[in-house]
Formats: C-alpha cells, structure tokens, sequence
C-alpha cells in the first residue's frame, strides 16, 4: 500500500494546480482521478495515447493547463523530481477513512477492474469539481437531452457532435461555450435560452469589474453567437420536450420578471434533435461530507465545504479546493488549488512564500465576489415548477413523478427531502440524487422558500461515494492498514 | 490522422476514432439510446456524459451496467444493449 504526505482527489484545474505546487514544495503526492488522464471536466480533451493537432480546440485557459501538465510530468518522471507525484487515473474513491493520522482512500476503477487499490496520505485535499444542475421538464428523459456539460465533453474530448439541431437552454454564462462549441462542430443552434435577464449583472458591477478576463470573454461570446446567428433569447425557457423515442420539438415559454411564467405570451415550438440543458452546477460533496468536514449553503443554493482563508476545513488535514468550495470556475479553482496546496505545506511544518499565499487570497477574494454576482444574475426562476405536469419525471434513475413526490408531500406529511426521498424514492436510484437532489429537495419544502444545509446534507452524504459490486467489496481487506491491495481477477 | 477501431452494437459493426468512449462512438453512428428502464421500459441513451447520472449503462464485453460514457472504445468490442441487469454470479 502506497503512503504519502499528501493525497488529492480529482485532476482538474483545482486539483491540477494543489497537486503540482505541493509537489514542486517537497511533497509526495498521489494524485486520484476517474478520468482516463489529468484535466477534469473544464480541460477534457483528447486521448493522449492518440494525439492530436487540434487538442486544444474549444478550449479556454488552455496554456494554464499545458503549463501544469509539463510540471506534473517532471514530478512524475523529470530527472530532478521524479517520483515526487503519482498519478492514479481511471478510479473514483467510492470511501475515505479518517485514520489516528491521516487518511486512507479506498479506490475503485470506473470500469472494468475489480480490484480496490488504497491510497494513504498524512493529509488530504479534495477537488471534486461538480456537474450541470438540471431542472426536471416535461419530457426531459427522452434521448436527445442531454446535460449542457455532457454535450461539450463529447465536443472537447471525443469531436462528437450529441445532434443536427440544438437549443442550448436553462441559466449561466455555461450556456454560452456550449452553444459556440456546437456551431463551431457545424450543427445548427436554433436557440440559447436563458431564464434570466442579463439586467442582474447591471445589478453588481463591481463583482463583474473585478475580474476583466470575464468580460473579454463574454465579448467573445457575443462575437461568435453574432457569426453564427445564434439567437440568444432571455427570459425564455423550454416548458415541455416532444417526441416519441427521442426529441423532436420543444415548447417554449416566457418568464416575468419575477421569474414566473408569463400566460399571456405565446411562443411557437423548435423543432430539435438535441437539447443542452444547464441550470448552473451542482458541486460533488460526497467525499467532503465522508471526511466529516462543515457545509453550508452558497449563494446558488448549492451545497459547499465551508473553508477558512487557507481552504482548511474544520477536519484537521483536509482542505477543499475548486467547485466544491462554492462554483466559481477555473481561474478560481486553479488559485485555491495553489493555496489549499501551500496551506498543506505549511501545515505539515515546510516553509511557503506568505506573499503569494496573501496573493493567491485576494485573487481568490475577487473571484468570489464574480462567482456570488454571477449566482444572483443567474438564479433558478422561482416559477420553474409552473410548467411541471403531474406525470413529469422528477427522479430519472427511479422514474419518480412529481405526482408521486406530491403525494409524498401533501397525503402523507411529509415535510423534508429525506422523508420524501424514503416515501417516494427520488433520489434512490444509480445516481444517487446527484441529479433530481435539487430539485426534490425544493419540492419537498414550501414554493419560495430558500434550501438550507440542513435540507441539502442528508442528500450530500452518500455512504459509498461510487458504485461497488459486492463482489469486490468481498474481497476488500477489512483491515486498514493491511498490506497491500487486493486482486480478485483470478 | 486518427486510428480507427471496429466494434459492434448488438452484432453490428460499427467504427470510431481510437480514443473515443463508447458513448461518443454510439452517438457518432446515430444510435442515441441503448436501454430501456425497469418501471416505463423507456429508452435511455447519454445525458449527463461524463460519469454522474447511470442513465448511459450499457453492457461491455458481457460485462453488464458499464457507463458508456466512461468505457473508451477497443477494437474487437462487443456492445449490447438492453435493461438494467443482474449481475450474474461468476462461472
């Protein structure tokens, strides 16, 4: 069984950066991700194993990524630093022990192998990154809807193109890379739908000032949405999915300004045969909760890991970096990445530079102030359950209805996610709640009232973090610290 | 540029770059979904696409509820589709 000083789960730009700076500081490193090789969800790209000219293509932030992948290469393999990283792709941690010190992770392959490697480490630094937060609709489990980050992974790693004709719809400035990614592949994007208003950044320029990069950006956007004649429709939404064996049509809806929607206003179907839907994201809390570490709710309602100014939990050797710690995107994750990384450092007792600790604070500082503008110009519309039918799919893993949820809540009382989830089963299923977690845990509490940690936490906390088959949980050693990882392939 | 790799989906032959997960593969040769579920027997294919939502579960090799999405693509691989399955037991 492997030790090290320190181990970091997920290779993404938070994990990434952690993993390389603790490393380039004297660490050893044992750096965890399910992917197939290092660059999460934001930096998925082609196989390496068959390289490409065009790898970077569609990317953003990309030099930030080559510029840590030559690093972590010289800390796996480099003349000087050998050694100083291993990296463990193709495997999740489905469970994290909390040792007398330190941690030990217990791993398993994301496919095929049954073997259960264990990874220890003095300290722990969790970059689990997050996924699309969805929204049931009416129709929405047909073939052809997919989740907006799902369409740009089949774009970014595999040149896959999820359909002819698209709507990108649902909240976020996500929508925008989404629908330019698939212009650009050559399908036609009939529509961006955006719930809100872009009046909510008017709201809080100072938030959106402090991080210029952004709005170059969003001038990019503009510039590539005007070329392909993209209409970018605000305060719109899809109210209803059709078609028989996959998506043939949306139907389409206006919201007020207060975010409900509007029956006097009437808007004509698209007919499509991809929806990307995107409502923001919902960040991985699973191992954060597994540790034992605080949470609270963000300004997005999502669930976070509450974190000090040095992404310290309140778990003594566990920090907590990137999407996890509140969604605020890459730039952010690369920066807390670094600090949660010299925090680690210094922890343990190894000198850091203050002065790019104190550097890497007030960026990070910054950063949140854009993340909580971005959350308010961008919020899920408080009438997103006016366009629900009493036989929509709440839970897709267990095919729950809201009709089901309903009767959960009004015939048999209950009054909290947890009770729903064990009366109606949302949230039962493979997936676990990552996807209907939302938006069953709003059903589960009166129209307009605000999620709290204490309805979110009891959904987080998943026991195995990833599916194992008994089988191999047969053959797990039951002992901590036994020897060596076992092999059940025989 | 790319290599090429042959698979099939239920015995029939389909092609993809190497490198590519299943799920891309499928997609590419417009087959869009690949299970049907346990309570309303509807079709499923990709949705979250990148390892969180099960919905893309296919069976590898006769290796059943593979994530699609996950499982990059090998020459000589079989694919089938079909509901959510028991796990046999080894023999």
């Amino acid at each position: 069984m492997a030790r090290f000083d320190l181990a970091v789960v997920g290779a993404g730009p938070a994990g990434l950066s952690a993993a390389v700076t603790a490393a380039e500081n004297g660490l050893t490193v044992a750096l965890v991700d399910a992917g197939t090789q290092p660059g999460g969800q934001f930096w998925r790209h082609p196989d390496e194993h068959h390289p490409r000219p065009d790898e970077g293509r569609g990317q953003h932030l990309w030099s930030r990524f080559t510029d840590l992948r030559t690093r972590l290469r010289a800390l796996e393999s480099g003349a000087a630093t050998a050694g100083r990283v291993e990296l463990v792709v193709g495997h999740q941690v489905w469970f994290v022990e909390t040792l007398a010190e330190g941690f030990m992770l217990h791993l398993s392959a994301t496919h095929g192998e049954t073997r259960l490697p264990q990874v220890r480490a003095a300290s722990l630094v969790l970059c689990p990154g997050g996924y699309d937060r969805q929204l049931p609709v009416p129709g929405w489990e047909l073939p052809g809807v997919m989740a907006a980050g799902g369409v740009q992974a089949l774009l970014k790693a595999h040149r896959s193109v999820a359909g002819r004709r698209a709507v990108v719809a649902g909240t976020g400035p996500f929508l925008l890379p989404v629908a330019a990614g698939l212009a650009q592949a050559g399908a036609d994007v009939v529509a961006i739908c955006e719930a809100g208003s872009l009046s909510g950044w008017a709201r809080s320029p100072l938030g959106a000032a402090g991080v210029p990069s952004k709005a170059l950006e969003a001038v990019e956007y503009a510039a590539l949405l005007a070329r392909h004649r993209i209409p970018y429709r605000m305060r719109t939404v899809i109210t209803a999915i059709r078609g028989e064996s996959e998506v043939g049509s949306v139907g389409l809806g206006r919201l007020d300004r207060n975010g409900r929607l509007r029956t006097d206003v009437s808007l004509p179907d698209l007919d499509v045969d991809l929806v990307a839907f995107g409502w923001g994201f919902t960040p991985s809390l699973e191992l954060v909760t597994a540790v034992g570490a605080s949470t609270r709710v963000d300004v997005d309602e999502s669930l976070i890991a509450d974190v000090d100014d040095w992404q310290r939990t309140d778990v003594p050797g566990a920090y907590v970096a990137g999407e996890a710690t509140g969604v605020g995107g890459a730039l952010l994750a690369v920066a807390e990445g670094e600090l949660a990384a010299l925090a680690a450092s210094r922890d343990a007792g190894r000198p850091v530079s203050e002065a790019r600790a104190r550097s890497l604070q007030r960026q990070i500082a910054r950063g949140r102030r854009f993340a909580a503008t971005m959350h308010r110009a961008h919020p899920v519309p408080a009438g997103w359950q006016d366009w629900l039918e009493p036989d929509t799919t709440v839970c897709r893993c267990e095919e729950t209805t809201l009709g089901e949820i309903c009767a959960a809540t009004k015939e048999l009382g209950a009054t909290d996610a947890r009770t729903v989830k064990l009366l109606a089963r949302p949230g039962m299923g493979w997936c676990q709640g990552r996807v209907c977690g939302f938006a069953a845990a709003k059903l589960a509490i009166p129209v307009g009232e605000a999620l709290t940690a204490s309805d979110l936490a009891p959904l987080a906390k998943r026991t195995f973090a990833a599916p194992v088959s008994l089988e191999t949980l047969a053959t797990t050693p039951t002992e901590s610290d036994s020897a060596t990882s076992h092999d059940n392939d025989a | 540029m790319t290599d090429q790799v042959n698979l099939t989906f239920d015995g029939v032959t389909i092609t993809a770059a190497a490198g590519q997960s299943v799920g891309a593969a499928l997609t590419d040769a417009g087959i869009r979904s690949w299970r049907s579920t346990r309570r309303g027997d509807r079709p499923r294919g990709l949705f979250c696409g990148i390892g969180v939502c099960f919905d893309c579960l296919v069976t590898v090799d006769g290796r059943p509820n593979q994530r699609a999405c996950l499982v990059p693509v090998r020459d000589g691989m079989r694919l089938e589709s079909g509901g959510l399955r028991e796990v046999s037991a080894r023999g």
